[in-house]
């Protein structure tokens, strides 16, 4: 199967003035559609880097990214908008939730900028939510929800617009371990339900065991890149 | 988005922060609400004074001695006389387009009756008069051509002579009034007139004929007359030749070579009126100028505003880029925010424009002229100063790097 995701010798150079801090500096990478991959690293690795690239709110200095089978280097920024917009769901560690804004209007934010209308938007909101098991939460603002709640209107919100590929970085950094888990469970029946491919970025080794495949990276550089063992399952790890 | 969604997505984030808004929008409020009553104010003031004028009638002319130029306009006092009886008599006569003259002298007497004293204003003048204001008599009659052939002591009171010297719902006919101590005997009460255009009591005077005015009042002078000529045109279209005409005549009469000025004036009460009328519309302007001024400030209050919001939504905006959001629908989301407070205080401005207009006009006593039109330029004007004011805060927000901005504090 094509990859979803195909990244060769990504580079990514911050220019602060005085140095210059190469937070990339070669990645290549490719994922199938249905992949469900830990990216995992020491703070400053370059994870988050990655990962911006990845969700085209960032483009690399140097190699070549395609997405779904689309250069994006060859984009403009309304497409890469009406890439992030179709193609990608964010997962963020903050939740980043609108503040006084309730749970059903959050989730129906990325069609907003999709031209669906008002009543399809409820409607596919409301089930995203009733996915998440919110169902009851809808009218409720970010500041009436716990932490492991608001994470799962923010993953509702990447849901709602049918991405292919979900990217959450540190999407447990937030949460305690029980929500952790909670949260895990749910993304991979939602892996192996839908078949969305889903790239996260985590610290605990304990989460990346949720992953099939998990990626190592220190410098700027992919140092390890495997599947996960066939005998260890994720509950046992936890457990 | 369409339209209607946009300004829902402005309109629930504008009610995140209510106090702000209200607050932000205020300027615009109050010179919406500056522009609206001014205009109504104004508007009410031109239409009382020409309404005044024509109360006083449109087809009057009024003949002064001296001429305009030497500031002499009101005549009589300080210029000399030029007008006489003779050239009073020829206007009346000889001039088709007048309908009646009436000689128009005054001054300042003690009136006395039952013991009680009034200072008023005494006119000597002849029926002519009466017909030029279309001034009819509440009660008895006005005095005649008998009365200013033989001289009589007679007089027409005005309301609030009687009302002084006899008290309210008095019939006065019949009874003797002391003009400087000269008994004269009341025929008629004028119907009762109000102000006039120059806010003066109209009804506080009394007449007598002008035979009895030059000859127990005040006299000397002969041939002249002591004040000025009013004279009614047969129609207010006949007022422009009537003028041309006394004009005419007044320069033959008075031996006027060509080229030299005219030593009389003749007005138009069309042209006081218009003077008038000249002077609200420039007030008018001036405090519309203030207004809009205001306007300007209040917009720039909501890029202020503006300004600070993109600011503090600096992570809102970076969300709403992470979902997909193009710079464009960021830039439009910021100006229909800006353009929507405008316009909400323009609408509030407009209402508290109406209020504040009432109020001031029934304190007035002018009418309410309150014109739609103005008030739809008012909020449109308003939704512009939005887009204006609005449009560098919604640029920067829409410049903004997402990354950067989801990572704001
Ligand atoms: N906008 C930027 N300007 C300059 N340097 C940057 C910028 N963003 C990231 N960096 C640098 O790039 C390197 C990688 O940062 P990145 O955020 O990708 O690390 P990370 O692996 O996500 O770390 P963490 O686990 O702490 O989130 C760091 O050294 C960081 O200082
Ligand atoms: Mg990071």
């Amino acid at each position: 199967m094509d990859p979803v995701i195909r990244l060769e010798e990504i580079t990514r150079v911050f220019d602060t003035g005085d140095v210059q801090v190469h937070a990339l500096r070669g990645v290549s990478l490719q994922v199938s559609p249905g992949d469900c991959l830990a990216i995992m690293g020491a703070s400053g690795s370059g994870k988050s880097t990655l990962m911006n690239i990845l969700g085209c709110l960032d483009r690399p200095s140097s190699g070549s990214y395609h997405l779904v089978g689309e250069d994006v280097a060859r984009l403009s920024r309304n497409q890469l908008a009406q890439i992030r917009n179709r193609t990608i769901g964010f997962v963020f560690q903050n939740f980043n939730l609108l503040a006084r804004t309730s749970a059903l209007e959050n989730v129906e934010l990325p069609l907003l900028y999709r031209g669906v209308s008002a009543r399809d938007r409820r409607r596919l909101a409301a089930s995203a939510l009733e996915r998440v098991g919110l169902a009851d939460r809808m009218h409720h603002g970010p500041s009436q929800l716990s932490g492991g709640q608001q994470q799962r209107v923010a993953i509702a919100r990447a849901l709602v617009g049918s991405p292919s590929v979900i990217l959450a970085d540190e999407p447990t950094g937030n949460l305690d371990s029980k929500t952790s888990v909670e949260i895990m469970q749910f993304f991979r029946g939602l892996v192996d339900d839908t078949g969305v491919t889903l790239v996260l970025v985590t610290h605990e080794p304990d989460i990346a065991a949720w992953a099939d495949r998990m990626v190592e990276m220190k410098d700027g550089l992919i140092v390890r890149d495997r599947l996960r063992d066939q005998g260890t399952s994720p509950s046992e790890v936890t457990a | 988005m369409t339209t209607v969604q946009t300004i829902w997505v402005a309109c629930r984030a504008l009610l995140r922060n209510k106090m702000r808004s209200f607050l932000t929008t205020l300027g615009i409020v109050i010179g919406v609400a500056a522009v609206i009553s001014m205009s109504a104010i104004g508007a009410g003031a031109r239409a009382r004074v020409s309404s005044m004028f024509e109360s006083m009638g449109a087809n009057i002319l009024i003949v002064f001695s001296g001429s305009s130029r030497q500031g002499g306009m009101r005549g009589g006092q300080g210029s000399q006389p030029t007008l006489t009886w003779a050239d009073l008599d020829r206007i009346r006569e000889d001039i088709p387009d007048v309908r009646y003259a009436a000689p128009m002298m005054g001054i300042g007497a003690q009136v006395m009756a039952e013991g009680q004293n009034w200072q008023t204003q005494v006119r000597g003048t002849t029926a002519d008069y009466f017909g030029i204001r279309n001034w009819p008599a509440a009660s008895g009659e006005i005095f005649g051509d008998v009365d200013e052939d033989a001289g009589a002591k007679v007089a027409v009171v005005g309301q609030t002579v009687v009302n002084n010297l006899f008290g309210e719902d008095y019939n006065p006919v019949g009874q003797l009034i002391r003009i400087n101590n000269i008994p004269f005997s009341i025929i008629g009460v004028a119907a009762k007139k109000g102000n006039n255009a120059w806010g003066s009591d109209e009804d506080d005077v009394v007449f007598v004929p002008s035979s009895t005015f030059r000859a127990k009042l005040q006299g000397g002078l002969q041939q002249f007359i002591p004040g000025t000529i009013m004279v009614g045109a047969v129609s207010q279209e006949a007022t422009g030749s009537a003028k041309t005409a006394i004009e005419k005549l007044l320069r033959e009469r008075h031996r006027i070579r060509p080229g030299n000025e005219d030593d009389f004036t003749v007005r138009n009460m069309s042209e006081m009126a218009s003077a008038q009328q000249e002077g609200a519309r420039t007030m008018t302007s001036l405090l519309a100028g203030i207004a809009l001024v205001s306007l300007i400030v209040g917009g720039i209050g909501i890029m202020n505003i503006m300004l600070v919001s993109v600011t503090e939504r600096t992570r809102e905006i970076g969300l709403r880029m992470a979902l997909g959001a193009k710079p464009a629908a960021i830039l439009i989301q910021f100006v229909t925010e800006a353009v929507v407070l405008s316009v909400i205080g323009g609408l509030l401005g407009v209402a508290a424009g109406i209020g504040a207009a009432r109020y001031l006009v029934t304190t007035f006593d002018w009418p309410l002229l309150i014109e739609p039109m103005f008030s739809v330029i008012a909020v449109g004007f308003s939704g512009i100063v939005g887009v204006v004011f609005g449009l560098y805060p919604a640029w920067k927000a829409s410049r903004l790097d997402p990354i950067q901005a989801l990572r704001f504090e």
